[in-house]
């Protein structure tokens, strides 16, 4: 019993990893109805920058996360200025070459810059520090992960709820046009969307990096997080969360009590069983037009 | 009375597609004109092209608000100059409330506190959006969108505001309500701009009138004249011409329009 307890906590403290990709997929999806493959290389790149100003230039943890988040936010507006904007003509299927394409070119600039070796990233808390909860443990790592998942998501609902920025972003959202109308600067509105979801990106990679840390790292959960967005109905940051805590905890179960070979394939497994059962992802709540 | 809206010989074009064919209007401050024509003649082109929605269009011809040029600006710019502009088709955001449809209406306000005295207002136009504020406005009917399109436009507190086809789809006594606000608006000193199909109620309410056909206006005039005018009684009101003794009075006519 405690063993299957431990496992399901186990799935749920890497599935708030995958769930920060997931929620930053989610915030460009809706807005600019883009899947962003670029998302876990775009948090890679603030990553490695985090890692140098700490590293190399020894700047203090009290510094150095505001400026890695101001650098996120940089980096999500310049990728939507320079490069999405300029190929916003395009259908579905360019748009995903597009990040795609996007994806690889950070990757190959982040390996050229700091080499394909692993780093130790430094980190407030250690990797080993662990808590008990009855007879439970995690890493304080994990639980902190936890822990921020759900501020960033009390955070965001807060915002489009009640911010004049958030309102019309859920505005453009829904109808650009009529949002231009509103006299609402839905361009510039599109380039901060791509900013907030970096900077969500770019706290999941923080958090993930003192367990590992290469140009690799953030494909693997960002696919994941992708997996829990689909389930979650690729619309509903809430959705994205619980779908990426499905994802930890199934595969989780099916490496402990099947074949741990397989299991990372089976979030994709997953994603395949919903969108055949429930093509909108379990968590879509969305007004259906009127014919 | 001064000109708000000057409109001169802009030509629009879809791609291909000649739509606005040189076409010249003025809207004079403070009154209501309304824009009269068949399906297709080009009178939402025309609307669009002034809102700065087609890109790149007007192929030719300038735009003027308020004596500034504002063809070739973005249609955010023009918005913020004071123009509301409600499309065919109502437009509004369908997964937020009335009351956050209302709000955005007044995105570019810098006088927040005013915005209370405002809702006030639209609800007192429109009761029916005051028992359905909670509401996504997505599930309201047609015409209940149409008054909360209407609605949010006037949140922007706009000199001019722009029309089209309000009756669309509404029941005749909602076409009523609709038009007797629509001079409330103006006597407000909301300058209109109007497009419609409704000739008759349109051209009650208006004082100028000009008649689009094929891109091209082939008739303008104070609104008493041109209710007064036999083609557009044929027309557009739907009287019966008398029967010419060969018939080629109305072929004549007929030829004029179409
Ligand atoms: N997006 C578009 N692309 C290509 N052609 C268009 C487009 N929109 C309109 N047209 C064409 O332009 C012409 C004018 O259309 P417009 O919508 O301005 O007509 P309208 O006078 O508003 O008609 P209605 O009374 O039916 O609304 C039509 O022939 C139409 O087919
Ligand atoms: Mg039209």
């Amino acid at each position: 019993m405690t063993d299957l307890l431990q496992t399901l906590l186990n799935g749920v403290a890497v599935g708030s990893g995958y769930a920060l990709m997931g929620i930053a997929m989610v915030i460009i999806y809706k807005t600019s109805e883009v899947v962003n493959f670029a998302q876990g290389e775009m948090a890679l790149v603030s990553v490695f920058f985090t890692y140098m100003i700490l590293h190399t230039y020894g700047v203090p943890f009290f510094y150095a996360f505001p400026l890695a988040a101001l650098f996120a936010v940089f980096v999500g507006c310049v990728l939507e200025f320079t490069i999405l904007r300029r190929a916003k003509e395009q259908n579905v299927l360019g748009m995903i070459i597009v990040t795609i394409g996007l994806e690889m070119v950070l990757i190959g600039l982040v390996s050229w810059k700091f080499g394909a070796e692993q780093k130790v990233m430094p980190f407030p808390i250690s990797t080993y520090d662990t808590l008990m909860i009855g007879n439970l443990f995690a890493t304080t790592l994990e639980a902190l992960t936890f822990a921020i998942v759900w501020v960033i998501m009390l955070g965001l609902f807060l915002f489009f709820r009640f911010s004049r920025l958030g309102l019309a972003m859920k505005a453009t959202q829904q109808n650009k046009v009529a949002a231009r109308l509103m006299g609402i600067r839905t361009n510039r509105v599109l380039m901060f969307t791509w900013g907030i979801s970096s900077l969500v990106g770019c706290v999941a990679g923080i958090l993930i990096a003192p367990k590992s840390m290469e140009p690799f790292m953030m494909w693997d959960p960002m696919l994941k997080g992708f997996s829990g967005a689909v389930v979650g109905g690729m619309t509903s940051i809430p959705g994205a969360v619980f779908g990426a805590y499905l994802v930890g905890i199934v595969e989780n179960l099916f490496g402990q009590y099947a074949y741990m070979e397989f299991k990372s394939a089976v979030a994709f497994a997953i994603i395949v069983i919903v969108l055949c059962v429930k093509p909108s992802g379990i968590f879509a709540r969305h007004y259906v037009k009127k014919v | 009375m001064s000109v708000l809206l000057e409109v001169k010989n802009i030509e629009t074009y879809y791609d291909l597609i000649y739509a606005v064919r040189g076409v010249s209007l003025s809207v004079e401050e403070g009154g209501i004109t309304t824009v009269l024509g068949n399906n297709g003649a080009g009178k939402s082109t025309i609307l669009k092209t002034i809102m700065g929605l087609i890109d790149d269009q007007p192929d030719k011809g300038t735009i003027e608000f308020d004596g500034k040029r504002i063809d070739g600006k973005e249609t955010e710019d023009i918005v913020r100059m004071g123009i509301a502009y409600v499309p065919e088709g109502r437009e509004v955001f369908n997964e937020l409330t009335v009351q956050e449809n209302l709000l955005m209406g007044a995105h570019t306000r810098k006088d927040r506190s005013a915005l209370k005295h405002d809702f006030e207002k639209i609800y007192s136009y429109f009761p029916i959006l005051a028992d359905r504020v909670n509401q996504w406005a997505g599930t309201l009917s047609g015409g209940e969108q149409q008054m909360l399109a209407i609605g949010r436009a006037l949140m922007s507190r706009p000199r001019l505001l722009i029309l089209d086809e309000p009756s669309l789809g509404l029941s005749p006594l909602l076409v009523k309500e609709i038009f007797e606000i629509i001079k409330i608006i103006r006597n407000q000193g909301v300058t209109i701009l109007l497009v419609e199909q409704n000739a008759r109620k349109a051209l009650g309410i208006s004082d100028f009138g000009l008649i689009l056909e094929n891109g091209r206006f082939v008739m303008a005039g104070p609104c008493c004249q041109l209710l007064e005018d036999q083609d557009v009684k044929e027309f557009y009101l739907g009287f019966k011409a008398q029967e010419s003794a060969k018939g080629y009075q109305r072929w004549k006519r007929k030829k004029r329009w179409r």
